[in-house]
């Protein structure tokens, strides 16, 4: 690994104005359980290191039932899955957050580095485009906000510039009857990556029997994370079916786009997003019916 | 639920017993010192630089830029390798031998497999080194690579060594090949064994190539002194044998090569090779600089050496009662970028476990563009125990003939010949498969859609070998054992407690210390599942040297003819006078002023090795849409001959069905079409976690070993034999379909499922 320099902002102003000193030579750290990874690998190089775990802002988790969930980009893991407010109200977030890595690994790492790492199976990811969420940006040109499912661009790759850094992800608060759940494929039953995977939220009727609409997403199927828009739409109206389900993971089906490599073939690929389409499905719809 | 079970016939004082392990708080608290952890004044930090190709010409190295690098102390090449200026004249019959031991450490000509080292520098600090190696400057000509034995044994096929011939029955071939050798065994008459049979069946079967996977990465500090004395300090599972190969790769005097073993993470055979040694004690010649070289996890991967890939070919014939009339078998090897894949024992073994009258068996070793193959935890025989075993499993289903039966039909038993020729002696196969049978997992059915169980035996020689052990009576009654056999599973223990129990004292006051190659005789590697079976029997016979120099000393001190005297549980007594008796302790108090002090010793090559057998038991559960396997339940039931320590016996059992159960479903070398590993890490080398692991029921059958004083058989290899078909075959019941491949990973069973 080389030398680099390294820094601890106190504020997200310093953290942008470090940030933007170095342009694309600057990393964020977090958790930096990829980060520094990569830096030992030489798969990433940097001049700069941001430690922005010190800025307040980037470790808060709240809730509103108005506002919704603000989790700070360096929040860990540990510290989501254990706050009783998401554990209420978003167990597909805590589906994801409590099968990265391993329990020491979710001791350091956090979603925000997970968006921000931009691999194409991050399991949080989905889960978050499930749910809503958004991304709240701030550079030297000051804040903006994109929708997570527009934030990837490619593998490892997204829409911050140089000197911007994730602050914190927004979450609505859940309707009634809603549900989401995130479910990967994996070999082993820990300390691997996504095969494929998949984050499916729904939103019932009062009656429980009825789909008024419904948000999928994919893990490992393409250059970066997958919103299929067409397959989520396809649930709103329908009633609760089996073969409404199958509809939305056939339309799911489409949206894949893997590759083979060593972790799984494009046809192994395409079938498991079926699979774990129907899976996570109907974990939603249980949760949207309190079961 | 889960269980471990003895079946003890005989009991002694000690042997037999779960005594505490004398590096086990050192090992537990951190403090026990590893290779990693050497410290020596001026000490540099090494860094090998490799080559990025599977197959390649080497044109030119430059290292000049690497070398007028600050703080770069030393840069080495394959030209600092003595054999680099040696001659065919100069070696005569040895030249290809020594040629092909001198390019693995390093490559001169040609690179065979990516990661073979090309150069290597030594610098004040890792991060200089690491810079350094960058400015070196290779040109390579890149040629396409031989990945399969498939491919290797193509009539075109890329050639790895253009002098290298295969070597038949002791001809050469005419044309230079991959297939370095081409041996057989055979018995009876094959025709004929397949006329009697009722049923024939003929399979094919591949497994990929996999890693033992220590956690310990190869390390090595040289020093060579300005006096010509070469000092190692290493992670090796033979201290002696990396003595020899550094001495042999450097021409210089056994006698001045010390190699100094530290503490152990893990070798299961893959530490038995010199990789780094020759290069650290390279860069320190021309430094005059200690030097010590470590390896990433990648580089474990890409340049130590796995087990060997296999492509192989069964054909078995059954009468309907069950009785096996024939076998033909056909195995290709993978040696890697060198001649010497275990293609020879995985022949040996195959029919091991079966009492087969006709058989024939073919066997290939054919090098590729992979690393050199090293052992890996009986080497060969789970590969072919998979074929053989997964044939015998789908001739018991066309027979509706229960598997346990069939293989107690068939089992080999004393005087028995192998097919490749020696007889059994007293051996404990039909014990282990009676055992298997009466144990409640066997008679538990199973409970739900998509499981399957799985059955399978697995058979290892066991070896004897060379062990040396030095036992001094210290004046408290205690002793020291000096031994040479590094301590990977717990030997310390079991060697002393056949020290301890043939010189009648207790295990406590045995302090056994593993010691460098300057400090004790010629010992053979920890492997070949000999050390508790050789270097327990060196002890055993240092322990009587002992006695009968205390015997000696109990006379002179009674001025009675040594016949008079008898030792007998720890004391000394009179055999005709009750009057005088000494308790051990009682003469070591006096041995200093009697004439000094005693210390036995032994070097021992025994030839009474006990052969192990296994039967493992497992139960599978296939999810149907995704093919994911997981293992609900293992038994494994082995022969120890006596379990000197039943613990160590119990984690040896269980850790080879670990490995076997990774082996089986998910470990595998992935390649891209141009021979490069794309999953050099534990993150994609899927190796099992605790997650995915039930516990591992065991029962050890005691068959003592009439060739060892306390019945010892060797107990760490067996138990890697049968888990490959025993899920293999378990996975076949649950879906329907037959696993002939391994890995059986989700996405093969998928496929497997249709």
């Amino acid at each position: 690994m080389e030398a680099v320099e390294y820094t601890t902002p106190k504020t997200v102003s310093e953290a942008v104005q470090a940030m933007a000193s170095k342009g694309d030579r600057a990393r964020a750290l977090a958790g930096g359980t990829d980060l520094l990874v990569q830096l030992r690998g030489g798969r990433r190089s940097a001049d700069l290191v941001v430690d922005v775990k010190d800025i307040p802002e980037l470790n808060e988790i709240s809730y509103s039932s108005s506002g919704g969930l603000t989790i700070g980009a360096a929040a860990p893991c540990y510290r989501i899955y254990q706050d009783a407010a998401v554990a209420a109200n978003y167990p597909g977030l805590v589906d994801s957050a409590s099968l990265i890595g391993s329990i020491q690994i979710q001791g350091r790492a956090s979603l925000g580095g997970n968006l921000c790492n931009s691999a194409p199976s991050a399991d949080a990811i989905p889960a978050m485009i499930a749910l809503g969420a958004v991304a709240n940006i701030a550079g030297p040109n000051g804040t903006r906000q994109v929708a997570v499912e527009d934030f990837c661009t490619g593998p490892g790759r997204n829409v911050l510039e140089p000197g911007e850094i994730l602050v914190s992800i927004n979450m609505p608060a859940p309707q009634a009857s809603s549900g989401a759940n995130y479910l990967r494929f994996i070999p082993r039953n820990e300390m691997d990556i996504a095969v494929a995977g998949v984050g499916s939220s729904v939103v019932l009727d009062g009656s429980g029997q009825n789909f008024v609409s419904g948000r999928i997403s994919l893990a490992s199927v393409a250059p970066t994370p997958v919103f299929c828009e067409a397959a989520g739409a396809s649930l709103a109206g329908k009633p609760v079916s089996d073969e409404a389900i199958e509809e939305a993971a056939r339309l799911a089906m489409e949206d894949a786009k893997p590759i083979t490599d060593m972790r799984g073939t494009i046809r192994q690929r395409v079938h498991l997003v079926g699979v774990l389409t129907r899976r996570t499905l109907n974990n939603a719809i249980q949760r949207a019916r309190g079961e | 639920m889960t269980s471990n079970i003895v079946l003890s016939e005989v009991e002694y004082n000690v042997v037999g017993k779960r005594h505490i392990r004398p590096d086990g708080v050192d090992k537990v608290t951190g403090r026990a010192q590893y290779g990693a952890d050497v410290q020596l004044t001026g000490l540099l930090q090494g860094r090998v630089l490799r080559s990025p190709h599977a197959h390649a010409r080497v044109i030119s190295i430059d290292t000049s830029a690497a070398e007028a690098h600050p703080g770069v102390f030393a840069v080495v090449t394959a030209a600092d390798l003595p054999f680099a200026s040696l001659t065919r004249d100069d070696l005569g019959g040895d030249y290809q031998r020594l040629k092909f031991a001198s390019n693995h450490v390093m490559a001169s000509d040609k690179v065979l497999f990516k990661g073979h080292p090309v150069a290597a520098v030594a610098a004040e600090s890792q991060h200089v080194a690491e810079e350094a190696i960058n400015l070196i400057k290779v040109d390579y000509e890149v040629i396409p690579p031989s990945m399969t034995v498939r491919q290797a044994m193509e009539p075109d096929a890329s050639l790895l060594h253009d002098d290298l011939f295969t070597s038949e029955l002791g001809q050469l071939s005419d044309k230079p090949s991959n297939v370095a050798s081409h041996m057989a065994f055979e018995a009876g008459d094959i025709d004929e064994g397949i006329k009697q049979a009722d049923v024939v069946l003929e399979r094919e079967f591949e497994t990929a190539s996999v890693h033992q996977g220590y956690i310990e990465p190869h390390n090595s500090t040289a020093f060579w002194n300005t006096d010509g004395q070469l000092n190692i300090w290493t992670s090796t599972q033979g201290p002696f044998v990396v003595r020899t190969n550094v001495a042999d790769i450097l021409r210089h005097p056994v006698s001045r090569v010390k190699v100094t073993p530290m503490e152990i993470g893990g070798g299961f055979g893959g530490k038995i090779t010199a990789y780094l040694e020759p290069i650290a004690a390279l860069l320190s010649k021309k430094s005059a600089r200690p030097v010590k070289l470590l390896m990433s996890r990648t580089e474990v991967f890409e340049a130590s050496g796995p087990a060997p890939g296999t492509w192989m070919k069964v054909k078995l014939g059954a009468t309907s009662e069950g009785k096996i009339t024939a076998a033909d078998i056909f195995l290709a090897f993978e040696a890697g970028a060198y001649p010497g894949s275990p293609v020879m024992q995985g022949a040996a073994c195959a029919l091991a476990c079966y009492d087969v009258p006709n058989a024939r068996i073919n066997g290939y070793d054919v090098v590729v563009n992979k690393p050199k193959t090293a052992a890996y935890r009986a080497p060969g025989s789970p590969q072919a125990a998979f074929a053989v075993e997964s044939v015998i499993d789908e001739i018991c289903e066309q027979l509706g003939v229960d598997p346990v039966e069939f293989r107690l039909r068939n089992a080999s038993r004393e005087g028995v010949r192998r097919v490749e020729g020696p007889v059994f002696r007293r051996i404990g196969l039909v014990e282990c498969l009676e055992a298997a049978r009466n144990h409640d997992h066997y008679k538990m059915p199973l409970n739900g859609p998509n499981q399957g169980r799985g059955i399978a035996a697995g058979f290892w020689f066991n070896r004897g070998f060379q062990s040396a052990v030095n036992i001094s009576v210290n004046p408290d009654g205690t002793v020291n054992l000096i031994e040479g056999s590094v301590d990977i599973g717990g030997s310390r223990a079991s060697i002393a407690q056949q020290a301890a129990e043939t010189l009648g004292i207790a295990y406590e006051d045995v302090k056994p210390t593993v010691v460098d190659t300057d400090s004790i005789g010629y010992t053979m590697v920890t492997g070949g599942s000999r050390t508790t079976f050789a270097t327990g029997w060196a002890a055993i016979e240092a322990a009587e040297d002992v006695k009968m120099q205390m015997v000696e000393r109990a006379a002179k001190i009674w001025d009675t003819p040594v016949e008079d005297v008898e030792y007998a549980d720890g004391a000394l007594s009179h055999k005709s006078d009750p009057e005088l008796r000494m308790t051990f302790r009682e003469l070591a108090r006096q041995l200093l002023g009697t004439g000094g002090g005693i210390t036995g010793a032994s070097n021992v090559d025994p030839t009474g090795e006990g052969n192990g057998f296994g039967v493992h038991l497992v139960d599978v559960e296939v999810d149907p849409d995704t093919g994911k396997v997981t293992i609900l339940r293992y038994t494994a039931v082995q022969d120890a001959g006596k379990a000197i320590h039943p613990s160590y016996v119990e984690g040896q059992m269980q850790g080879g069905v670990v490995q076997g159960i990774g082996w089986a479903l998910n470990e595998e070398y992935f390649f891209n079409d141009q021979g490069q590993m794309m999953n050099s890490s534990f993150l994609d080398y899927r190796m099992p976690t605790a997650l995915d692991l039930p516990m591992i029921d065991t029962v050890i059958v005691e068959v003592a070993n009439p060739g060892h004083p306390y019945g010892v058989r060797g107990v760490g290899e067996v138990p890697i034999v049968p888990p490959l078909p025993a899920i293999g075959c378990a996975i076949s019941h649950a879906i329907g379909n037959r696993i002939n491949r391994l890995p059986a990973n989700p996405g093969a069973v998928l496929e497997a499922m249709g």
